[in-house]
């Protein structure tokens, strides 16, 4: 079945390592699927059988499935086992994705989150048999209030993009109990690709507004744009830069002045979490990336969380339902909210994230500072023994991730994505390419705190190693990676032909 | 602190490098008066060994060694132990959303190999590589269904979960969509006498749900037909996955919303799931949400990447066709996994052992006195009884025998005080199913 995944055709030397190793040839789940096989077998039925045309009739019945799998539990091990060995992961290496904080995941998290009482609890239970349940949801929401100096919370969002969505719906209920919703969000070039696709869900315009020289956002350009018709400013704070919004109060004054409000987009929380508080400096909502800051898995793209922050002036507006204390001390869902913007999920959100999210809480307590201290200094111990490779766009003082550009080795006809791919032969995953957008070949690191000074210096190496392939041998760089088990794929014709399923 | 891997000595060394003498100066960005002086009031800190006692007194507070009665929209189904196994295995769990293929194979072959099973399962000819559920994944595929039509109303049926409702209307209110209620029959069909042609001409998309809230399979040939005769799409979504293992998928739908919990998702007290869009391949340039494709490498070997990525917010911005960036991937590899397991015989059995214990718990609980159906349409693990008394009532009494009752709809429906939503699946023992049906007799005999 695999030979035909070993081309004959190719040069020998292109397939010698898939040739060789049999985990390197594994093939898609249904071709090695065999009519009889089985993973799974079921206990047997304890009330009597039925015929499915006999119960619901031969309109409403369906035949066995063609090309459904049929494989023993063995083969679906080894399938799913070998896949994995063809990702790269953070219990691997590092994983410098900028604006994505890719930290530990720790294994506790994952036991606690599969217990019996939590794993098997049902969402439309009764209150009185969910106070666990609830009570884990009350302690994080006191946590998240605690970090960010906010007033109000909701955990139901399961993204940040859904974080963000709901925060600006929140905005506009408020504005809209004042009489009018007004029509545009403004939003600085350097944001996140959600945070327009957010606004215009919520009913918005969205008004870009660009950054100064600086990278951080003009305020005489912001005071140009706060018109009557601005709802709000979405800010990513530290910016996707990794540099603070130095002038933020003044950002937040200018907005209220105007009757307008400042959203704070939280995706880099981890530079901030115990050193400084978005409810002290002006923000009037935010949302945390829980898969980021707060260490719950990203899982190959998700499961996330992005509850939302707000001042007292937001909590009418917050979605149902809310998780309540009672004066006789137990938990709750109110439902009964007659300004609430609705219900953004099902149910009360990604509880399994969410308690994964307070476990990691639980272990740093108020030393949550220490996290974010180190993930400053790789930050910049990496920026300073690389600023003399790569080139710097903007030059201010970093924190939690630094952003240079390809600028120099764009001379030798090596571009962000090259270096980025050449990373992964020195056996590190690639840093965020060509975000954000204001760094023309950006290369946005963020190493985290999770990482070692040592792993900090192999990876410097690299980058300094690279740097000088680029020079002495660009085409090593420009066609890498070479070490795994595809090459560079061809997305072109993905696009323009998409085969997107199996068939037989 | 166990996760940070420096020691302090390590720490000066760095800072010395960097050239500050204290980490404070790394901060100095940060206007001073909004640093923070004192440590912040959080629990903590705690050992892997306190977390774990934190967490156990938690699930003692909970439905522990309860039997459940509860669907509604989230399903207790046999998992194999193998799921856990291998989502736990450090490569998929601690891996990034696949952007750069060539160290990311695992995640894509596996995102590949899910849209393909969802393909399968609902009859449709593309699948994307999850929403967040199943509630959001029917609001995506009514806004799509709106980018499709240009059409800025939507017929959607009562029989719709109410939450799924309400999170459309969340969304539907600030976009000008308008959203209109079909009621439902005694059959507990949504009621096709309101479908109007008039109604339909000017509707994006009629919604429906099959099974429904209610349990009821919705007859879809003829939902379709209504509905494209008059240039509406017909939107489905499936909250009980595992019906189509045994159900005929809703092959005439433009586009299916579905929530894949019942392949193998624990309940989690609601989260985190997977949501699945399925439609037509020539819909595909309007579906929100990540897919891989199929394609090569330069030595003819094939590899999968994430595809028609300008649909997405990280290249389309403001005019992607969704906000949405972080999906389920996890659960959408531990759905696959479980289907794999589970395989063409295993789906059919599962669905097969539900629709056979619904049947007898339906027969046991309609023996009771007072105790009557409610809709006569075709169901398969849900059905909904009419009681002679309070739902909410009898649910106080039957927790006191460590029983969860029937879900009371008249909280979401005020039509339908009195009844109840029972589900019985693979998972619930014969015995449980007796023990409540006695246990209800007793209640209803004792005087209020």
């Amino acid at each position: 079945m695999n030979s035909k995944f070993i081309d004959t055709e190719a040069p020998a030397a292109a397939i010698r390592k898939a040739a060789q190793h049999v985990n390197q040839n594994e093939g898609l789940i249904f071709e090695k699927s065999a009519p009889g096989k089985r993973g799974f077998e079921l206990p047997p039925l304890d009330v009597p059988a039925i015929d499915a045309v006999v119960a619901l009739g031969s309109a409403f019945t369906r035949d066995a499935i063609d090309g459904f799998p049929e494989v023993s539990e063995i083969e679906v091990i080894r399938h799913f086992t070998r896949l994995s060995t063809w990702n790269f992961a953070i219990d691997l290496g590092m994983y410098p994705l900028g604006s994505c904080t890719m930290k530990y995941n720790p294994r506790v998290n994952e036991f606690v989150a599969r217990l019996d009482g939590l794993a098997t609890e049902h969402p439309m239970q009764p209150a009185e048999v969910s106070q666990g349940c609830l009570r884990i949801l009350y302690d994080l929401q006191k946590c998240l209030l605690a970090i960010t100096g906010m007033d109000a919370v909701t955990l139901q969002p399961v993204a940040g993009a859904q974080g963000e969505l709901t925060g600006l719906l929140m905005i506009r209920a408020y504005l809209q109990s004042k009489g009018n919703p007004r029509k545009k969000v403004l939003i600085p070039d350097s944001a996140h690709g959600t945070n327009p696709a957010s606004v215009v869900i919520a009913g918005y315009e969205v008004q870009n507004i660009k950054s100064n020289s600086r990278g951080q956002i003009d305020t005489d350009h912001l005071r140009e744009f706060a018109t009557e018709d601005v709802a709000a400013l979405m800010v990513t704070n530290p910016s996707t830069l990794g540099v603070f919004e130095e002038r933020i109060d003044e950002i937040a004054h200018i907005l209220h002045e105007r009757g307008a409000l400042l959203y704070m987009d939280g995706a880099n929380m981890n530079a901030l979490a115990g050193v400084a508080r978005p409810g002290d400096f002006g923000v009037d909502v935010l949302h945390l990336n829980l898969h980021k800051t707060f260490s719950t898995p990203h899982g190959g793209g998700g499961p996330g969380a992005g509850p939302v922050m707000a001042k007292k002036i937001l909590e009418p507006f917050l979605p149902i339902p809310v998780v309540v204390q009672k004066q006789n001390g137990s938990f709750a869902l109110d439902h009964n909210r007659p300004q609430s913007v609705g219900r953004v999920r099902a149910y009360s959100g990604n509880f399994g994230v969410l308690l994964r999210a307070l476990a990691y809480t639980l272990a740093y307590g108020p030393g949550i500072r220490q996290a974010t201290e180190d993930a400053v200094v790789n930050a910049n111990y990496i920026r300073m023994n690389l600023e003399d490779h790569f080139d710097l766009p903007y030059n201010l003082p970093s924190m939690h991730e630094v952003v240079f550009s390809d600028a120099r080795q764009k001379k030798h006809g090596v571009n962000t994505m090259d270096i980025a791919k050449r990373l992964i032969d020195y056996g590190f995953h690639p840093y965020t390419t060509a975000f954000p957008l204001i760094v023309p070949g950006a290369m946005m690191i963020e190493p985290t705190e999770s990482e070692s000074k040592e792993e900090c210096d192999l990876f410097i190496d690299a980058m300094r190693s690279i740097a000088l392939e680029a020079e002495t041998n660009p085409e090593l760089v420009k066609t890498a990676p070479h070490t795994t088990r595809v090459g560079r794929l061809d997305e072109v014709a993905a696009a323009r032909k998409p085969v997107l399923r199996w068939k037989p | 602190m166990r996760y940070l891997p420096k020691s302090p000595s390590e720490r000066q060394e760095m800072l010395k490098a960097v050239g500050v003498t204290s980490v404070e100066e790394l901060f100095q960005s940060i206007p001073e008066q909004f640093r923070l002086r004192d440590p912040l009031p959080l629990p903590g800190p705690l050992s892997e060994t306190e977390i774990i006692q934190y967490f156990q007194a938690r699930a003692s507070e909970n439905a522990r060694g309860y039997t459940s009665f509860l669907g509604a929209g989230v399903y207790n189904h046999l998992r194999s132990v193998v799921t856990d196994a291998l989502i736990q295995r450090g490569e998929f769990l601690t891996s990034y959303t696949p952007y750069q293929a060539e160290i990311s194979q695992g995640t894509l072959t596996a995102i590949f190999e899910f849209q393909t099973l969802m393909c399968q399962i609902t009859g449709q000819e593309v699948a994307n590589a999850s929403m967040y559920d199943g509630s959001t994944a029917l609001t995506e595929a009514v806004l799509m269904a709106e980018r499709l039509t240009g059409r800025q109303k939507v017929l959607i049926a009562r029989s719709v979960h109410p939450e799924y409702r309400q999170v459309l209307d969340t969304y539907a209110k600030n976009l000008g969509l308008d959203v209109e209620e079909i009621g439902y029959t005694k059959a507990g069909h949504v009621d096709s006498a309101q479908l109007t042609k008039e109604k339909l001409a000017t509707a994006a998309a009629l919604v429906v749900q099959s099974p429904n809230f209610f349990g009821v399979l919705e007859e879809l040939p003829g939902l379709a037909e209504a509905a494209h005769s008059a240039g509406a799409l017909l939107v489905t979504t499936i909250a009980e996955a595992v019906s189509l293992g045994i159900v005929r998928p809703p092959v005439e739908a433009d586009i299916v919303a579905m929530e894949g919990q019942a392949f193998g998702i624990p309940l989690s007290y609601g989260g985190p799931f997977v949501g699945v869009i399925a439609t037509r391949d020539k819909f595909v340039r309007q579906m929100p949400g990540r897919l891989a494709g199929q394609t090569t490498d330069a030595n003819g070997r094939r590899g999968f990447v994430l595809t028609l990525a300008t649909r997405e917010q990280h290249i389309r911005r403001e005019k992607a066709t969704s906000n949405i960036c972080t999906n389920e991937a996890l659960y959408a590899l531990a759905a696959t996994i479980h289907l794999c397991l589970l395989g063409k015989e295993g789906l059919r059995e599962v669905a097969l052992q539900n629709l056979a214990k619904a049947r007898f718990a339906r027969a046991e609980l309609e023996k009771i006195p007072g105790v009557k159906p409610v809709f006569s349409g075709t169901v398969f693990n849900e059905f909904v009884l009419e009681f002679p008394r309070s739902v909410k009532l009898i649910n106080a009494a039957l927790l006191r025998d460590k029983i969860i009752g029937p879900l009371a709809l008249g909280t979401h429906f005020p039509e339908l005080t009195k009844r109840g939503l029972v589900c019985v699946t693979e998972v619930t023992p014969r015995a449980e199913i007796e023990r409540m049906a006695v246990a209800i007799k007793r209640i209803l005999e004792t005087p209020v």
